[in-house]
């Protein structure tokens, strides 16, 4: 599939306030770092939390708790999906007893992923509260899923597709791409 | 998002798979382990899909890991065991693969006496098979469990060299083992008494001894092999007394084996037989260790084999 | 043996024109025709044989006319097995595969160890009359390897030979005292040779191909065992020795050495010993259909096998036909029987792989399927002389063909030959004067 860029939704310095806009946001509402921990999505979420992370601990002096968690083994898609995708561990700190958990992701669309890391996250334990940071809302979705954070809420076509590309990532480059299915 | 790279139906043997097949698979088992520390030991990847296991032969271990992953995966297991049915005997494969189609399951288990039972059954069906053993020819998640085992205290198999001891000739794992190993770059080394090895043991392209402390010598790891001490068997060896004497893996004999060799054994073990108390509850014995990797090697095939497109 | 001849009823005359006539019997290879009488025998060769009116003519210009061939080591099910084969269809498939005479072993059901089992085969030969069907006799009542079979009463219901075949008479007194008895007879005494406590459960041969497949090995050393005991038998006793499909290279050396001391031993081989060995087993896939007993060896052995056919050490060829049913060979290679058919492929894979692939001449492969198996057993068959039996093939050496199981006439399909495409087979098949099968000829 041929995908052409259609426009630059945020660029690197752009995309850094967002962030660390949200990091505020998210430090705000927890009301500090105490029972905050951040989980990654994999792949696409990871840079993102860890951004989140290394900004609120600037901020606040102190570093929230981080984990990583992968949702492959929860996908309501597999059956369609040939090969299968490569699963991966997921990395989380022990006990989510009483803690308050902010799922981060690059895009939200239909809102499967977020249903499907839902219930890895319960397999896990049961956090007092589970938030969502998301930095591009696109619309389309496809469940009651809203997000808590958001970066950017942009209108798209569903032949559209947002690229994401984090510095520490993609080789430097540090941006939201749009593009379309040719 | 990352594919592994996976296209096969089924799972019949190591012989036909490649050198990356066997990675990935091995890769997908490291998730998997991380899912048995868990609270919950149980993810939803295979709900509603059914798993049945044909059991031709008994087989409570492998069957029961299986099952075990099954569950771990949210799959439907159904234990479908046919010692002293129809099944066992007689019926011809066509009859049994239509049963089997009649059934409709995403994943067949199976277990046979009989060499390429699995691959035939394979051939005639649609579903997903996997060979939990066919007679002494393939084990393929046998040698997949020993290996993933043996990479959680090594870098990696190439180089390695592995001593296998016993009863080669009526095992059914050393073939899996052995063309596994193989193929990832180590070296292998088949050692038993002259009455339990294959006539032609060096098709097997590995070096064959017949003296315990020879195979030993220079071993990083040591896979024992189950000796049968039914009447049967007596023909080989005389008894087992005299088979720990000669043959079995005791303290003193695994010193001849490198530094820090590892002990493997696929079980049930006899203790005082092929292996020492000593040793297989030793430091080096990975044996319990086997038994859980042999569900996240499990749980990896079958995500592996049952998703895909349908 | 006249018995064996007048089993066939003759249906006038037949001159057969314009053939390559090659009959090793009498050193012929020549342009001759063969009238055949009356009688169902054979009157004169000759070149341009002219006949009046009621004499059938035969044109066989281009093809090649041998003496009827010989298959002394098939298995026809009858009584018993009559879902795998019936002496109708076997002969049928005897007659497709240019066959004019054929041995049946005594394993059926009940055993061929008694008068009345010897006769039910000899009348149903006859009445469906398209082969000559030669009943051999059990070496030991019900093939248990315990007493001797009534084998003069047998003699004289027509049986040409004895044996157990299918399970080898392990004990060795019994053996010795069956070489010794059948010398009353002056007929051989025909061994499955295989020593079946090293045999155990095997299935193919026990070689690398068995190692890397665990497959349970059948060790060369079951037949060696058997041939090196039994060879000192018949040199102990004087007894005529056969042995029946030979498998292993060491065992043609062993009846090598026994011929060159004078031991009366002759022996046979398989199409498919000389053809396949263990390794096609392997890349079968373990198909059932390369099952058969003793198990197809290695290229050593297949070699040795093509080099005591060459210098004399085995006496002819005999497919081993052993049909079974579709059903029995659908069961997994270890589970399912032992045996592959062979009346009518035989032909065609001696004509393609071992005539034009340059490893045989003709008139030897015509030799081994003729006169050599007669002589083997004293039969007066495999011959064009006059006042032989007017039994004839005709065989097209450029014909090419497909191996389809489907359109055999055997009710068996059991083969590993299927979609083997062959150059050379029978055209035509004529039995005491009498056309039973005319392929018809291509159009060119």
């Amino acid at each position: 599939m041929d995908l052409a860029v259609k426009r630059t939704l945020l660029d690197a310095s752009h995309m850094q306030r967002v962030m660390r806009r949200m990091a505020g946001e998210i430090v705000e509402r927890n009301r500090g770092v105490e029972g905050l921990l951040l989980i990654g999505i994999r792949t696409r979420g990871v840079p993102l939390a860890e951004f989140l992370v290394r900004e609120i601990e600037r901020m606040e002096g102190k570093k929230p708790a981080y984990g990583i968690l992968d949702i492959t083994l929860y996908r309501d898609d597999l059956s369609t999906i040939a090969p299968q995708p490569v699963v991966k561990e997921s990395r989380l700190p022990d006990g989510l007893e009483g803690r308050r958990v902010v799922l981060c992701d690059d895009v939200l669309f239909t809102g499967r992923t977020i249903r499907a890391a839902l219930d890895a996250l319960m397999d896990y334990g049961r956090p007092k509260a589970v938030q969502l940071a998301v930095l591009i809302d696109r619309g389309h979705r496809e469940l009651p899923i809203h997000a808590d954070y958001v970066g950017e809420t942009v209108r798209t076509t569903t032949s559209e597709v947002i690229k994401v590309r984090y510095a520490a990532t993609d080789d430097g480059e540090e941006d939201v791409l749009l593009l379309d299915r040719e | 998002m990352a594919k592994s790279g996976w296209q096969r139906k089924d799972l019949l043997g190591i012989a036909e798979l490649e050198r990356t097949e066997i990675e990935a698979v091995l890769a997908t088992a490291a998730s998997f382990h991380e899912v048995a520390t868990r609270p919950i030991k149980k993810v939803p990847t295979l709900r509603g899909k059914t798993v049945l296991n044909l059991f031709f032969e008994p087989s409570t271990r492998t069957r029961s890991s299986f099952e075990i992953a099954e569950k771990r995966m949210s799959a439907d297991a159904i234990n479908f065991s046919t010692a002293g049915s129809s099944l066992s005997k007689g019926e011809s494969l066509l009859d049994t693969t239509r049963n089997l189609q009649a059934m409709s399951p995403d994943v067949l288990v199976i277990r046979h006496a009989h060499p390429r039972v699995p691959h035939q059954l394979a051939a005639r069906l649609d579903t997903s098979v996997v060979n939990a053993g066919d007679g002494a020819h393939e084990h393929p998640t046998q040698a997949l469990l020993d290996a993933f085992t043996i990479l959680q205290h090594r870098e990696q198999l190439d180089g390695l060299r592995v001593a296998i001891l016993g009863d080669i000739e009526h095992s059914r794992v050393v073939r899996s083992n052995v063309l596994l190993l193989r193929k990832m770059g180590a070296s292998v080394v088949i050692g038993g008494p002259y009455t339990m090895m294959p006539r032609s043991a060096e098709a097997l392209g590995v070096d064959v001894a017949y003296s315990i402390d020879e195979a030993l010598e220079g071993a990083d790891v040591v896979m024992m092999l189950r000796v049968q001490t039914e009447r049967q068997s007596r023909m080989s060896i005389p008894s087992a007394d005299e088979y720990f004497a000669l043959f079995g893996l005791d303290r003193a004999r695994l010193r001849r084996a490198n530094e820090g060799a590892l002990v493997l054994h696929p079980g049930p073990i006899n203790r005082g037989v092929e292996i020492a108390s000593d040793v297989a509850d030793g430091r080096a014995s990975l044996i319990l260790e086997q038994v859980s990797s042999g569900v996240a090697v499990r749980m990896a095939v079958l995500y592996l084999l049952a998703g895909g497109a349908s | 043996m006249s018995s064996v001849s007048s089993v066939i009823r003759a249906s006038g005359a037949l001159l057969v024109r314009g053939g390559r006539v090659v009959d090793p019997s009498q050193g012929i290879d020549d342009e001759v025709d063969v009238l055949i009488g009356d009688d169902g025998r054979v009157e004169r060769l000759s070149g341009s044989i002219q006949v009046g009116e009621g004499v059938e003519v035969l044109d066989a210009a281009g093809l090649v006319v041998c003496p009827g061939l010989l298959d002394l080591h098939v298995h026809l099910r009858e009584p018993g097995q009559e879902y795998k084969e019936t002496i109708e269809s076997g002969s049928r498939a005897a007659a497709a595969g240019g066959f004019t005479t054929v041995a049946c072993m005594a394993n059926t059901v009940p055993v061929n160890d008694c008068r009345s089992v010897t006769e039910h085969i000899v009348r149903a030969a006859q009445r469906c009359g398209l082969a000559r069907v030669l009943p051999v006799g059990a070496i030991s009542k019900g093939l248990r390897g315990e007493e001797l079979a009534e084998m003069g009463d047998l003699v004289s219901a027509g049986v040409v030979a004895f044996s157990d075949d299918g399970r080898p008479v392990e004990h060795a007194e019994l053996m010795r005292r069956a070489l010794l008895y059948a010398r009353h007879f002056g007929l051989p005494v025909v061994q499955h040779a295989q020593d079946m406590t090293v045999t155990g459960d095997g299935a193919m041969h026990e070689g690398p191909s068995s190692t890397r497949l665990g497959v349970p090995g059948v060790p060369r050393l079951a037949e060696d065992l058997m041939v090196a005991r039994d060879l000192l038998l018949a040199e102990e006793t004087g007894g005529r020795y056969h042995v029946q499909h030979l498998s292993s290279g060491r065992s043609v050396e062993l009846i090598r050495e026994a011929k060159a001391r004078g031991v009366a031993v002759t022996c046979e081989v398989t199409p498919h010993h000389l053809l396949l060995t263990d390794r096609d087993v392997e890349e079968s896939g373990l198909d059932p259909n390369f099952k058969m007993n003793p198990p197809l060896r290695e290229s050593a052995d297949r070699d040795a096998l093509l080099a005591g056919l060459l210098d004399g050490t085995i006496d002819f060829i005999a497919s081993d036909h052993a049909p079974h049913h579709v059903d029995e060979k659908l069961l997994d290679f270890v589970a399912s029987p032992f045996g592959i058919v062979g009346l009518e492929t035989t032909v065609s894979l001696l004509l393609d792989r071992l005539v034009h692939a340059g490893k045989i001449e003709l008139g030897e492969m015509i030799r081994l399927l003729t006169s050599a198996p007669a002589k083997a057993f004293g039969l007066e068959l495999g011959s064009l002389r006059p006042g032989a039996p007017g039994d004839v093939t005709l065989l097209d050496l450029e014909r090419e063909v497909t191996v389809d199981p489907a359109r055999f006439q055997s009710k068996s399909r059991n083969t590993p030959f299927a979609g083997w495409r062959l150059r050379g087979a029978p055209v035509v098949t004529v039995l005491a004067g009498r056309p039973i099968r005319v392929e018809p000829r291509p159009e060119r």
